[in-house]
């Protein structure tokens, strides 16, 4: 019994410590976007803001990125669910002999790395532009359609994985009897066949759209003019990053849970519905008068749906009237304080060693002269390198003054480690 | 029945690669009957059925329907409708999109499907359960509703495969009424495959009976029961009591045959068989369980079979007795319960006479697998 519960209890423990390790990242992620010291952190806690998100909304090159992450995700879902479609039928339909081969033909460019796709793609339209005598210019050099064409590559084979599933759990007595019936081969696939697959097409398409916004190294040599979300992050990595990436990735974060709730509930739903209609009698039927269950009875993805889309919409209304300037500026008059104390603190300091060494200077006057150069230059260098100073020059505010007080004590702010932490934040706006 | 539309094949082979699944099968089904394939499976039944549908071509021979050549015609261009063995019901529409599929497909107004949904589901007696599913129906239920949605297409003929083989024993025979009546109400052509010789029996006007791609045995269920011109007809169909031998002398009709283990018998050579069979050929006799009557002990002539009995069992209505048969199947002998009493003869020779017209030999064959 005891180790039984001992086994449970690293079952729990195992889980949080997976769980932490799955979705900690992204929790932490989404805590920055709302603190306001402008480089993504969450300790220590300073205020929170919403300006992030506004500053996201600003930004015209992310917008522009998810603007063309979109039209690529657009084109890539109709082109990969198409062919995926084509190919998962095909599977079924050819030669069982063949069927193997066929298979790993189709499923390789999975297996083969997204940076040669984009290289091959690139490569291959050149030549047919080429070949054709088309311009640089032409729509077969267009960003956007080499892009859609290069992920398309891989991911209708992902779309085919997804399709096939489905597809082997057809009857294809169904389209026989449509057939039979008196239905063309294209009515039967339209009316019998794709309302089947209509679920797995679903899946495919999400996932098609996902990887397709999601992808950065096939996109990389695609892109042209046309630069993708995950492309412009990646540029705007290089030059430092802001916590409005972080607000972005919780708008994603919200998104997604949304969606997936959204469907889990409606899954749900259809099975309480499928019950109730199973119990239902015949003239509850005829008489219309069943009763079919609420939307949230016995539903915990709908409940927690409606949870979620309450705390978005207080939290949107919160962030409209919510204003951080005073708590900015509270914290800010905080750490001035905190700073001219420390000054003070530093000058007595100071004092005191001078002192003693007049003390000492008066019993050994021979080594004070190297002792004084070597602190001079000591608070040259901290200078140089004191995070604050550059801060302070790019923040420009007055309050900041302190900070250039801060640097004229280069040699106590160098070596004392408080001063480093109690600074990181600046340092790190200002880099 | 008034005359509806015939189906005939000629010469019907159909191969697969070197497997010959029919075998030269030479069929007239006339218009308006229930006409039954009765074989075990994987005898061709079904796909004689599909080349019928127009699923399959044939490798050789013709498939006419009401005297055309259906050669190179669709199944979605014949004037039949089958009714599948899983009934491939459409899982995702309901019962009157089900039903009216066929009107769909010929651009029929939602407001006239359901008018002809309503009427054949009355007419399978489901009335107001057409917008379920047909996940929401019981098997008996979903059976209904493909045979409506087959009749809804208004085809000259329908073929049946199997479609009563999923069902249990008392819907079954429930649904064999049933699916006679509605044939004899709509009055067109009904092709059942089956391998339960009950279904056939209770329901058709003609039977075929099929061994491994060959038509053995065309007639009505009559004739096939009592009648049956090989070996393979006589067991498969029915219970059946095989006793092996040599004709020893042809008289007329009737023939002495020299049986492996009861001694010489007289029997009616069967009708097919008749000025076919010499003397010295090796012949089988089938007498039916019912058939036979106790006779007194130690008679003796060519209608009297003497043997050990294994065992005994009461049925309610007959009384069962199994006795030592030839080639190591058991002699059973199936008395009618009429009030006398029975005694135990377990272990003890007993010996049985049966009428000649009774029995019938046919050529020596291969027998249906128990």
């Amino acid at each position: 019994m005891k180790n039984f519960s001992f086994m449970r209890l690293s079952l729990w423990v195992y889980l949080a410590i997976f769980f932490a390790y799955l979705l900690g990242p992204l929790v932490i992620m989404s805590a920055t976007a709302f603190n306001s010291p402008s480089f993504p952190r969450m300790t220590p806690w300073e205020c929170l803001t919403f300006e992030w998100f506004s500053a996201l909304f600003r930004d015209e090159r992310i917008l522009n990125g998810i603007w063309n992450s979109i039209l690529v995700g657009a084109g890539t879902v109709v082109l990969s669910v198409a062919m995926g479609l084509a190919g998962a039928l095909m599977l079924t339909q050819i030669w069982p002999k063949l069927r193997a081969t066929y298979y790993t033909i189709i499923i390789a460019p999975i297996l083969i790395p997204g940076v040669v796709l984009g290289i091959s793609t690139l490569v291959f339209w050149d030549r047919i532009n080429r070949m054709l005598g088309l311009g640089a210019d032409s729509f077969l050099s267009n960003g956007l359609f080499l892009t859609i064409i290069g992920q398309s590559t891989f991911i209708a084979s992902y779309c085919m994985l997804v399709l096939v599933a489905r597809l082997q759990r057809y009857d294809i007595a169904l389209t026989e009897a449509a057939l039979d019936l008196g239905a063309t081969h294209a009515q039967a696939f339209r009316k019998v066949l794709l309302p089947f697959m209509r679920p797995a097409i679903a899946s495919a398409a999400v996932l098609a759209f996902l990887a397709s916004f999601e992808n950065y190294n096939t996109t990389t040599f695609t892109f042209g003019e046309y630069p993708t979300l995950t492309i412009e992050l990646a540029q705007k990595v290089r030059y430092g990053i802001t916590p409005a990436i972080s607000a972005l990735a919780f708008i994603i974060v919200v998104l997604t849970v949304f969606a997936a709730l959204f469907n889990e509930a409606s899954i749900r739903r259809k099975q309480l519905v499928a019950e109730a209609r199973k119990k239902a009698t015949v003239e509850e039927l005829e008489s219309g008068k069943l009763r079919l269950p609420g939307f949230l009875s016995s539903n915990a993805a709908a409940v927690a749906l409606v949870v979620v889309a309450c705390a978005t919409v207080a939290v949107v209304g919160t962030a409209s009237v919510y204003s951080p300037q005073q708590c900015i500026a509270n914290v800010q008059e905080q750490k001035r304080l905190e700073t001219e104390e420390r000054i003070k603190e530093l000058r007595r300091q100071r004092e005191l060693r001078r002192q003693q060494q007049e003390e000492q200077g008066e019993a050994a006057p021979a080594q004070t002269a190297p002792a004084t150069g070597s602190t001079g230059n000591n608070s040259g260098f901290g200078g140089v390198f004191a995070p604050g100073s550059l801060s302070g020059g790019s923040e420009a505010e007055p309050e900041t003054e302190q900070e250039p007080q801060g640097n004229n004590s280069g040699f106590g702010n160098v070596f004392d480690p408080n001063a480093l932490s109690g600074d990181g934040g600046e340092s790190g706006s200002g880099n | 029945m008034s005359a509806g539309v015939g189906v005939d094949l000629e010469n019907l082979w159909i191969r697969f690669g070197d497997f010959v699944a029919v075998r030269d099968a030479n069929v007239n089904i006339n218009g308006g009957d229930f006409f039954s394939f009765l074989g075990p499976s994987g005898c061709g039944k079904t796909t004689i059925l599909r080349a019928v549908s127009g699923f399959l071509e044939p490798s050789d021979g013709r498939v006419l329907i009401g005297g055309n050549d259906m050669k190179g015609i669709g199944p979605n261009k014949r004037p039949t409708a089958l009714i599948f063995q899983n009934l491939a019901l459409f899982p995702l529409m309901k019962v009157w999109e089900n039903i009216t599929f066929s009107m769909e497909i010929k651009g029929a107004s939602v407001r006239e499907r359901r008018k002809r949904a309503d009427e054949l589901l009355d007419m399978i007696a489901l009335p107001g359960q057409g917008d379920k599913l047909p996940s929401e129906l019981s098997g008996g239920q979903r059976q209904r509703v493909a045979i409506a949605r087959a009749l809804c297409a208004e085809p000259d003929v329908l073929l049946l495969d199997e479609p009563l083989s999923a069902l249990d024993l008392k819907l079954r025979q429930h649904m064999r009424t049933e699916l006679r009546e509605i044939q004899q109400r709509v009055g067109i052509t009904f092709i059942y495959i089956t391998h339960d010789q009950g279904e056939a029996l209770t329901m058709s006007d003609s039977i075929a009976v099929m061994k491994a791609g060959v038509i053995d045995q065309i007639g009505n269920g009559k004739t096939i029961y009592n009648d049956p011109s090989t070996a393979f007809a006589a067991s498969f169909v029915g219970e059946n009591n095989v006793f092996r031998g040599k004709i020893k002398r042809i008289m007329g009709e009737e023939a002495l045959i020299q049986t492996n283990r009861s001694g010489e018998l007289v029997a009616r050579i069967s009708t097919a068989n008749q000025g076919k069979m010499k003397e010295g050929d090796a012949a089988m006799m089938f007498i039916r369980p019912e058939a036979f009557a106790l006779a007194p002990k130690g008679a003796k002539g060519t209608h009297f079979v003497t043997a050990k009995v294994n065992n005994e069992e009461f049925e309610g209505n007959v009384f069962n007795i199994f006795m030592e048969g030839d080639g190591g199947k058991e002699l059973k002998v199936s008395i009618p319960n009429l009030g006398q009493s029975f005694e135990d003869h377990t272990g003890q020779n007993i010996t049985l006479e049966y009428e000649t017209k009774n029995a019938v030999i046919v050529p020596a064959g291969e027998l249906a697998a128990e």
